[in-house]
Order: structure tokens, then C-alpha cells, then sequence
């Protein structure tokens, strides 16, 4: 189990990074945190000619709360992202899902762009910057950048929109608007592991705390985060009075979970019902929550 | 073709350490082969098992998914480093020897190093601290009980000693 060779690049910037990605083209591959990375590589299942280590591009070690969002570089370890607490505030969702990513060691050295970038259709992150509507900023040398929103960054397992001789420098979370909660749940075989099943959820409520807007992102049930659009089966009601099981019944019928040594297909599929149900009730309650800590600072 | 070797500088256990490795040379296979530092223990080599993990610059991390090469110039403490000056136990190891938290002792190391920097982090852990401090680091011997133990007692140890 030792990574294949490569030539190892170290570049000082972010010119001198795009240069080499755009030398290396197809044969290029960057190293941020490694978590993911090397693992591919120790099991030989990826084996690039050259290796580009952004680790000492220090313009990209960066966490910007601002324009209504949290704008994460590429260098931003998973665990300074977990523990920053004006994250937290502009948008808590992160750090829900950060605590179910691997486990604290992990953290301390993977980041999340490198998450993002790996495009894992199990992994908590992707279905974060999905249910979000969040965006992955793209650099190429001479080229400029482009932001691609999530839902055309994902084209499928371990694929992204991420091009040869592109580095993805940052990824945007936007906060959420008032009286706006979210959630994630998921069940894992052991703890930190990949989920079996997943869901993260948004709930946007309007001023006598009736659902106006639900959507949830579902991992492991397809080749990239499923976006479920769930507005309409909410309809418009406070979440007490809502029809809890045909929202967990609409989840079942618009997803199309594959089985594997993990888990069946049936068993996601009915998995996925339930945590998605939960997410989005725990996601109702934050929201009106929101409204309550509001009212009491008003 | 050779490959080529990077010079590198690593501050291991306190000490400046010059090593010519290969980009490709794992931080865990440097430190046992090159500085012939075995303490650190390869069990699964992609990151599940807990077994190499070493504090760089503090922090714990797998050695076996990272790069020599990626962290020349920084800190490295392994479970070498963990004693005293004078060999003496640090009140982690003391704890778990205590506590009887090791049987075969192959993940021991990891643990160590781990907890070290939990306790630090979090100086009296609550149960299930402990347990999600240590939730990346896989013991096949002990079930965990006298592993979580031996964490309390640790805290116990340095709360006395501050």
C-alpha cells in the first residue's frame, strides 16, 4: 500500500500553482488535505504523473464570512471550519455537517473544498453545498475564474465540473434569509464511515410559521446529491399539521437507490424516507425557533 | 529512473531532522524508515485504523496520508516524544498503563498521541467527548472500556500535576 510515483510540485502561489496545473493538464492532480487523495493513491486506484501541492499557497487559507454567505478557500482545513464560530452564525449547516465528516483527526488535515472536489455522492458536504444552492469558484492560469453553481458541479460519482488544468480556489455557502432552518441526518454503518443514508434540509417559513419553502439533498442514493424539491408536498402548512408520511412517501418514490454490501436498494430507499422526514421537521423547528429568538431580541 | 529526492527538514520530537525523500514517501514510512522512528505503527494505511497517527505542529494527524515532503519546515511530535526528558511516563501513558487501556499495544501509540492532544484541547472531557475524541482510533484487544478509563484518568493525572 504505497502511493505510485509522481513528480511532486510545491508551488509558493496561486500564479505559480495555475501554472503548473495548466503544464500538467490531464496529468495533474492537486493535493490539498490528502485525506481523500491519498487513500486513492496508497490503494493505487489513482495514480497522476504530477502531483501539485497547494499546501504552501497561503492566499488560499482563507474563510471569509461576508455578501451573505461563508466563502471557504481551498486551504480552510474541515476543522477550523467546524470551530469557527461566525461560520456557525452565518451558516450553521456547516457545522452540522462537519461533525459527521470522518472523524476529528481527519478533520484537522482534510479541507472542504477537497470534500467538494472529491464529489463523493456519499459525502456530506456536496449534499451541504446542494441543498444550499452554494457555488465553486474556478481558477485557470491566463483564464480567469468561474463560479459553478452545485447543482452543475456534481456530474457524478468522484466527477465534477472541475476541468484539467483548473484549480478550485473556493467554494461560497450562502447564509440562509429570517425564519429559514436547516438540518442533516444520516445513518452510518459505524461512526465517521460513509452514511448509508442521508439527508440535508432547508425550511423557509412565512410569518405565521407555515412551510413556504422544503427541499432536501439525499446522499448515497445516486451518482451525485439528489435535490428534492419538497415545497409542494409541505403545502403550506405549519409543520405539526403536515402529512409527515407522504412527505416521507414522495422522498421513497423519486429516488433510485442502488444496493451494495453496505445496505439494499430497498432498505436505502426506506432509510432515506425517514431521515429525510426527520431533517426536514428538525429544519422546521429551527426556523421557527429562529422566529422565537428573534421575537425575544425584538 | 530514479526518482527524484526532495531535501526536507523535519523538527521531530524537538529535534532538527535533514532527510532526502521521494515526493511519494509517506510521513509515517519517513519516520519509521528514514529516522528510524518505529514507535509510530502502520496498521491500515488509508486512514481508518488510527494506528500512525502524530501530532504536526500540535495537531493529530494520519502519517500514512501525508506527505514527507508536504510538511518540510513543520513540528512533528510522535509517541517517542510524548515521554520526559528523563524517559519518564507522561501522565497519558501512566494512565494507560494504570488502567490496563493496552493489551497487544499495536493501536497504542495512536491513542496516545490522540488523547495527548484531546486533553489538551479539552482538559476534562465529558464521556461522550472521549468517545467521539477517540472515535478514529481502532483498538481489536480492549472493547474500549479501559481505553476511555484510562482517559479520565489521565485528566485526573495532569489536573493534579497543574
Amino acid at each position: 500500500m504505497k502511493p505510485p510515483a509522481f513528480d511532486y510540485h510545491a508551488p509558493r502561489g496561486l500564479g505559480e500553482a495555475l501554472e503548473v496545473l495548466a503544464g500538467a493538464g490531464p496529468h495533474g492532480k492537486v493535493l490539498a488535505g490528502g485525506q481523500s487523495l491519498i487513500p486513492l493513491l496508497n490503494m493505487r486506484l489513482a495514480s497522476p504523473s504530477h502531483l501539485v501541492d497547494i499546501n504552501r499557497v497561503a492566499e488560499l487559507d482563507t474563510l471569509v464570512v461576508a455578501d451573505g454567505g461563508v466563502r471557504v478557500g481551498a486551504l480552510a482545513r474541515h476543522a477550523a471550519v467546524e470551530r469557527s464560530s461566525s461560520v456557525a452564525r452565518a451558516q450553521p449547516l456547516l457545522r452540522t455537517a462537519l461533525k459527521l465528516v470522518a472523524h476529528p483527526v481527519i478533520r484537522n488535515r482534510g479541507t472542504v473544498i477537497g470534500s467538494l472536489v472529491h464529489a463523493d455522492p456519499s459525502a456530506e458536504l456536496p449534499a451541504v453545498l446542494t441543498v444550499l444552492s452554494g457555488s465553486v469558484r474556478l481558477a485557470r492560469h491566463g483564464g480567469g475564474e468561474r463560479d459553478v453553481p452545485a447543482g452543475a458541479f456534481f456530474t457524478g460519482p468522484l466527477e465534477s465540473a472541475v476541468e484539467p488544468g483548473e484549480l478550485a480556489v473556493s467554494a461560497f455557502f450562502p447564509s440562509l434569509p429570517p425564519r429559514t432552518g436547516s438540518a442533516f441526518c444520516e445513518v452510518a454503518r459505524r461512526h465517521g464511515d460513509y452514511a448509508m443514508a442521508g439527508a440535508a434540509a432547508v425550511v423557509g417559513l412565512d410569518e405565521d410559521l407555515r412551510i413556504v419553502s422544503a427541499k432536501v439533498a439525499c446522499v448515497s442514493v445516486g451518482p451525485v446529491p439528489v435535490l428534492l424539491e419538497m415545497s409542494e408536498v409541505c403545502a403550506h402548512r405549519p409543520a405539526a399539521s403536515v402529512d409527515w408520511a407522504a412527505v416521507a412517501a414522495s422522498v421513497r418514490e423519486r429516488i433510485d437507490p442502488e444496493g451494495d454490501i453496505h445496505a439494499t436498494a430497498a432498505y436505502r430507499r426506506h432509510l432515506t424516507g425517514v431521515l429525510a422526514e426527520r431533517a426536514l421537521r428538525i429544519a422546521a423547528q429551527e426556523a421557527a425557533g429562529e422566529q422565537g429568538r428573534e421575537g425575544l431580541d425584538g | 529512473m530514479a526518482e527524484t529526492l526532495h531535501e526536507i527538514s523535519l523538527t521531530v520530537n524537538g529535534v532538527v531532522r535533514e532527510v532526502k525523500v521521494p515526493g511519494r514517501r509517506l510521513l509515517s514510512d519517513c519516520l519509521r524508515h528514514e529516522l528510524g522512528l518505529t514507535g509510530t505503527h502502520v496498521g491500515c494505511e488509508h486512514g481508518v485504523c488510527g494506528c500512525c497517527t502524530v501530532l504536526l505542529d500540535g495537531d493529530p494527524v494520519r502519517s500514512c496520508l501525508t506527505f514527507a515532503v508536504s510538511v518540510d519546515g513543520h513540528e512533528i511530535t510522535t509517541v517517542e516524544g510524548l515521554s520526559g526528558p528523563d524517559g519518564s511516563l507522561s501522565p497519558v501513558q501512566r494512565a494507560f498503563s494504570e488502567c490496563h487501556a493496552l493489551q497487544c499495544g499495536f493501536c497504542t501509540p495512536g491513542f496516545l498521541c490522540t488523547v495527548t492532544a484531546l486533553l489538551r484541547d479539552n482538559p476534562t472531557p465529558a464521556d461522550d467527548e472521549v468517545v467521539e475524541g477517540i472515535s478514529g482510533n481502532l483498538c481489536r484487544c480492549t472493547g474500549y472500556q479501559n481505553i476511555v478509563k484510562a482517559v479520565h484518568r489521565a485528566a485526573e493525572l495532569m489536573g493534579d500535576e497543574a
